[in-house]
Order: C-alpha cells, then sequence, then structure tokens
C-alpha cells in the first residue's frame, strides 16, 4: 500500500468536501467540549471534598494556639481534656467510630487538597491548623443530637456538619454534571449521523473512482482507508478543538479569576484538565472510527 | 482456463433469466467473440467472470478457481489478474493517460520506480508514446480506448475481457483496437470480447460463441458474426 496515494486521497477528499468536514469538526468539538466538562465537573467536586468528607458526618475542631472561641478560654486543649472527649465520644451510642486528626495530619491532607494553590500552601503552617476529632455516626440524621452534646464542652472550638455545608452546593454541581453530560450526548448522536452522511455523500460522489479502483482489483482496505482516515481526522481535530477550549476556560476561569478571588476553595488544577484531555482524544477517534466503518460497509460496496 | 458448467443467472427483479444452463469452457490463449443481440447475456457472462455477479445454479471457474467458492477477501486478487475494457472507456477524468494506467498498479502496491518503468513501455504498444500527459478529454475515442486497453493490459493479467470495446467507435479506429488486442491474445493472453460489430467477428475469423436469450446458440470454431452461410 502506498502511503502517498491514500493521504494524497484523503486530502481530495477532505476538500472536495470542505462544508460537511466542517460540520463534523464542529459538532465533534462541541460534544467532546461538553463531555470533558462533565468530567472535570466531576473531579471539581472530588477537589472540593475534603478528605473526611464521605467518611465522617461530625467534625469536632479542638481548641489550638489562640483560638478565640468562649470554650477555649485562650489556651490549646490539655492532654486529659483530650482523653475524655474521646472516652465520651465513644461511649455515646450514636457514635460508630471516632477518628483523630492531629495538626501535622490536618497540614497534611491541606496539602493534598489545595496542591494546585501552591501559594496558599506556602503560608499555611501545621500549626495553624486545628486539631479535630472526626467522628461517624450509626445514623447520620442524629447530627443534632450529637452536636449538642459536645458543642459547649470546654476544649471543643466548634462542631461542624460539613455535609449540611457543602451538599446543597455539591447537589448544584453535579445537576450540571449531568445536564453537561447529557447535551454532550446529544450532541455526540449529532455528530455520528453527520460523520455518516458525509461519508455516504463521499462515497457516492466518488463511486466513479472506487469503482474503476474494484475492478482494477484493489482491495477492500486500499478502498475504504481513505474514507475511515477522513472520519478519523475529522474527529482528531474537533478533539483538538475541544481540547483546546478546555484548557483556555481552565487557564482565564479557573486560574484566572476563580483561584485568585476564591483563595479557601479546592479548585482543579492542570493535571486534573491534562489527564482528562487523552480520553477526549480517545472519544473523538473511536467515535468517528466507528460512525465511519460502519457506514462504509453499508454504502460503499465491495 | 474458463468453464462454466450449467449456469443459469436471473436477476431479482426480472423473471426471465439472463443466463439459461450455459456450459461453455474456454482455454488459455484463445480469442472468443461473444455476439448476440441486446440482453442475450453477454455482459451478464462478463460480469460472472468478474464476479461482480454470482450464478443462480452452475458453477464458473476461472484458472481452476471455482468463483461461488471464493471468499470475498480474496476477489481482488482474482481481479488483478483479469483486465477489462468497457464500452465507454472507464477513465478517470482528472488524471493523466500516464496516471490513468499507473492507477492500476499504484492500487496494487507496486512502487514508483516500477510504475515510471512499466507505464511507458505499456504506452508505447499501444501506440500512445507521446501522449503521457494528456487528459481524456484531450484524446479522440480510440486514444482513449488505447488507454484503457493500456491499463488493462499493464499487469499483464491471463485474461482480458472486453465489453463492447468498439461500440463508441468509428470502424477505422475499431480496426486499429481490434489489431491491438490481436497483439495482446498472441502474447498468450485469453481474450474474451462481447461485441455486435459484424464486420470486426467477420474479418478475424476466430472462436464465435452466440447466445440468445440467455442460451448458447452457436459455438463455431472460426466463425462469422450472422449464423454463416
Amino acid at each position: 500500500m502506498r502511503a502517498q496515494f491514500v493521504f494524497s486521497e484523503i486530502g481530495i477528499g477532505l476538500r472536495r468536501n470542505l462544508t460537511m468536514t466542517i460540520a463534523v469538526i464542529v459538532t465533534v468539538a462541541i460534544s467532546l467540549a461538553l463531555f470533558g466538562s462533565g468530567l472535570l465537573i466531576r473531579k471539581q467536586v472530588e477537589t472540593m471534598k475534603s478528605f473526611w468528607y464521605d467518611k465522617v458526618e461530625v467534625s469536632l475542631y479542638l481548641c489550638g494556639e489562640g483560638s478565640a472561641e468562649p470554650t477555649c478560654s485562650g489556651s490549646p486543649i490539655s492532654d486529659p481534656e483530650r482523653q475524655e472527649l474521646l472516652a465520651d465520644l465513644e461511649a455515646t451510642p450514636e457514635v460508630e467510630q471516632v477518628f483523630y486528626e492531629s495538626q501535622a495530619m490536618a497540614f497534611e491532607v491541606f496539602q493534598e487538597q489545595f496542591k494546585d494553590s501552591p501559594d496558599l500552601v506556602e503560608n499555611v503552617t501545621a500549626e495553624a491548623l486545628p486539631e479535630s476529632f472526626r467522628v461517624k455516626l450509626r445514623d447520620p440524621t442524629q447530627f443534632g443530637a450529637v452536636a449538642v452534646a459536645f458543642q459547649n464542652r470546654p476544649g471543643v472550638a466548634e462542631v461542624q456538619d460539613q455535609k449540611a455545608l457543602l451538599e446543597g452546593f455539591f447537589n448544584f454541581l453535579n445537576k450540571l454534571q449531568l445536564l453537561a453530560l447529557i447535551i454532550a450526548g446529544v450532541q455526540v448522536l449529532a455528530a455520528l449521523l453527520l460523520i455518516s452522511n458525509t461519508i455516504r455523500v463521499a462515497a457516492f460522489s466518488r463511486r466513479r473512482e472506487t469503482g474503476i479502483m474494484r475492478l482494477v482489483g484493489a482491495s477492500n482496505l486500499y478502498i475504504q482507508l481513505p474514507f475511515l482516515l477522513e472520519g478519523v481526522l475529522a474527529g482528531l481535530v474537533g478533539a483538538g478543538l475541544a481540547a483546546g477550549a478546555l484548557v483556555a476556560v481552565q487557564a482565564v476561569l479557573i486560574e484566572g479569576q476563580l483561584r485568585p478571588n476564591l483563595p479557601s476553595v479546592a479548585f482543579i488544577g492542570w493535571d486534573d484538565v491534562l489527564t482528562t484531555l487523552p480520553w477526549l482524544f480517545l472519544t473523538g477517534m473511536v467515535l468517528a472510527g466507528l460512525s465511519s466503518f460502519v457506514t462504509l460497509r453499508r454504502h460503499l460496496r465491495v | 482456463m474458463i468453464r462454466l458448467e450449467h449456469v443459469s443467472k436471473t436477476y431479482r427483479t426480472s423473471t426471465r433469466p439472463a443466463l439459461d444452463d450455459v456450459t461453455l469452457q474456454i482455454e488459455e490463449g484463445e480469442f472468443v467473440f461473444l455476439v448476440g443481440s441486446s440482453g442475450s447475456g453477454k455482459s451478464t457472462f462478463l460480469r460472472l467472470l468478474l464476479r461482480e455477479e454470482q450464478p443462480t445454479h452452475g458453477t464458473v471457474r476461472v484458472a481452476g478457481k471455482e468463483l461461488g467458492k471464493l471468499s470475498n477477501w480474496k476477489v481482488p486478487a482474482l481481479r488483478r489478474s483479469i483486465g477489462c475494457v468497457f464500452q465507454d472507456f472507464r477513465l478517470l477524468p482528472n488524471k493523466t493517460v500516464f496516471q490513468n494506467v499507473a492507477f492500476a498498479l499504484e492500487v496494487i502496491g507496486k512502487p514508483q520506480h516500477v510504475v515510471d518503468t512499466v507505464v511507458p513501455e505499456v504506452l508505447e504498444l499501444v501506440g500512445l508514446e507521446g501522449k503521457a500527459l494528456r487528459m481524456p478529454h484531450e484524446l479522440s475515442g480510440g486514444e482513449q480506448q488505447r488507454v484503457a486497453v493500456a491499463r488493462a493490459f499493464v499487469n499483464r493479467p491471463a485474461l482480458l475481457i472486453a465489453d463492447e470495446p468498439t461500440g463508441n467507435l468509428d470502424p477505422g479506429t475499431s480496426v486499429g483496437i481490434m489489431k491491438l488486442l490481436d497483439r495482446i491474445n498472441r502474447t498468450g493472453t485469453t481474450v474474451i470480447m462481447a461485441t455486435h460489430d459484424a464486420a470486426i467477428v467477420d474479418s478475424m475469423r476466430r472462436r464465435v460463441v452466440e447466445l440468445d436469450d440467455g442460451r448458447v446458440v452457436r459455438d463455431q470454431a472460426r466463425g462469422v458474426y450472422g449464423s454463416g452461410s
């Protein structure tokens, strides 16, 4: 098989059908951009959920150096106070399990969650983060009872129900992700049909050449390959555009606007985006290739 | 090298068979005229040899291979060993004469240096040496058909099929094409030619197979067009 021959046929084919090729590329780009956005929203939700989010319901933040809460009386929690607190927590019937997070551990978790904001991490030390007891309840709805019992205890700076805090927001993000994926799905369908139509028109308009190729004894693969590659190439270019769009959004929106203005929120970083990009290309190529292949089998007589 | 045994072919959209119980044998190196009125089954016969169609009954053998048993991916190889020439020339309009003939070599993957050697040779054989860079629409009908013959012959096939090659040509030019086919036949290539052209058939006196309504009604060794007397 002569590579040069195949490539020149592809070039001729693409140019001949330029408007349809552009339509394919745009549709593929939109669907893959939305698909990628859906993936990135999911990653954002994962990033925003702290280490403990899914594991416990109640977070008891303990008094540390310089805590201003009334229950702290200006000093960190003492060892006996800590032991007693732990014992009492474990004795509480609603409590299933208690985890202890030291300042050092808290700092590690903090570093991981905010790894894409190096400026923030630099300015925070382990001492600035509170130690905490993380409590898993047998029945998550019993948060109220546990909170009331331990809220005003000396040594406990704050009792937080993180789920209540963030659940609404995560619900919103999840709905957004679903919407993006649904639209992406519809666009993918449109892209598949467009690719199919483009290939069909191309096969029809080149039927004289393909007819002669058949009579002269060209193998089926040789006849089909230029069409297949045209489809895959359009899919690749579409994926490239989608990738560019996602990179632009990351640079302009997240790095440019959101991260500097909302320093306490963990946002997705470049590694999240870059690990999503290969999936775009793979999906683009596979979709385009499959659609082209199926169309050719039905419409190109070999 | 070609054997048809009780071959019948009925197209799906018709009730009358295009070919009806045809049994025929053609040896290597023969020159056979296939004659008959329109609709007698000449083109169907040739399409069966190229495996463009499959018979409804009977077996077709080309070069010892039974075409009915040939798997789909082996069909291109079969067609490479058969050269074809058609009434409407079937040249690629956007390619030069050289490129049209080279096409037959390129699609089977022959490297450029082979193409550059073989194509000029075969163009000389058909008498078109100086016209390698012309486009088909710049050539006369006879010249275009010569290009088609060059393309059919460039791979030195064992069998050359011609479906009314002189149909669009004037008598003088037709003779030229026939001389070409005759020369090709003398190199050992089997030639089967379907034709209406009585003058050509009569002047060459080769084997004539006459079809009528899909049946072989005459098979004569040194025959003429009409049922000779």
